[in-house]
């Protein structure tokens, strides 16, 4: 498919030790039974995993619990034709939906030892890492806008959000960052 | 803030959560067979409880999956939340005091 978006992507903020942007990725949300999603992990070389809010990975792949039904795969930019045959070949005559959702959402590394606090100005979850470890992923909200949320490592967080929220959300959290 | 448990992901905070109406209202097997009153009350008449409340919510910022949940409408208290297809807990369980 001809990477029509490629000429609108604009970086939305310069980084800072705080925020930066992520480079574009392939983002394929899978929607299954149980025997779907584990196809689609042998398939890619990833863990099995029912685990509710966690996230899975290989070195260049990953697959984030959306749902019970529901996962985001996430591998370089480059890959999604890839995955996307891989997948297709794997799962041929299972009932499944494969979206391809890598062009809708943007991707930011929040991180540093007040990433933490500066998300829970427009996040009410717990962040402590106690009830938020590492490779917890969820969706959920930032201010008002719907954001995926994954813990990468113990001060580290990547963040998703629809294209059209990333100023609206980036803005509140670069604030947030000069507070705190 | 409101805590709701979704039973797939836990406590989360009533932002992410939409209310989804009166629980287990059970759509007719053969609709045709339906006189226009019960086709209306199927599709119109609620129950408008002071008490305990079985009602669909969905975990839009989550999970995205429905559920449902006992709630009584008189102090805004969830006293239980079960998957869709599950029956409601037992009488005991919806007994819990309020939480302090
Ligand atoms: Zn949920």
């Amino acid at each position: 498919m001809v990477d029509l978006s490629s000429a609108r992507q604009q970086q939305v903020l310069a980084p800072t030790p705080l925020l930066k942007q992520l480079p574009p990725a392939a983002r394929l949300v899978l929607r299954g039974r149980s025997q779907v999603l584990a196809a689609a992990a042998d398939a890619l070389g990833l863990p099995r995993s029912e685990t509710p809010c966690r996230a899975v990975r290989s070195d260049v792949r990953a697959a984030l619990w959306l749902g019970p039904d529901e996962r985001l795969l996430l591998g370089s930019a480059d890959a999604a034709a890839e995955m996307h045959g891989l997948l297709q070949r794997a799962l041929a005559g299972m009932a499944h939906s494969l979206v391809d959702i890598g062009h809708g959402q943007v991707g930011f590394e929040v991180s540093g030892a007040r990433a933490a606090l500066a998300l829970n100005t427009g996040c009410p979850l717990d962040l402590d890492p106690a009830s938020f470890p590492p490779d917890m992923c969820t969706r959920t909200v930032f201010a008002k806008a719907q954001i995926l949320l994954w813990r990468t490592g113990a001060t580290t967080f990547r963040l998703e959000t629809a294209r059209s929220f990333a100023p609206y959300v980036t803005q509140i959290l670069a604030l947030a960052g000069r507070e705190s | 803030m409101l805590l709701i448990e979704c039973p797939y992901c836990g406590v989360r905070p009533e932002l992410e959560f939409v209310y989804g109406g009166q629980a287990h209202v059970a759509r007719p097997h053969d609709p045709a067979a339906c006189s226009d009153e019960q086709w209306a009350e199927f599709l119109y008449w609620r129950e408008n409880a002071k008490g305990v409340h079985a009602e669909r919510w969905r975990h839009t910022h989550g999970c995205g999956r429905f559920f449902n949940a006992l709630r009584d409408t008189t102090r805004d208290q969830f006293l239980a939340t079960y998957r869709v297809g599950e029956r409601p807990p037992a009488a005991s369980s919806r007994e819990r005091e309020p939480q302090p």
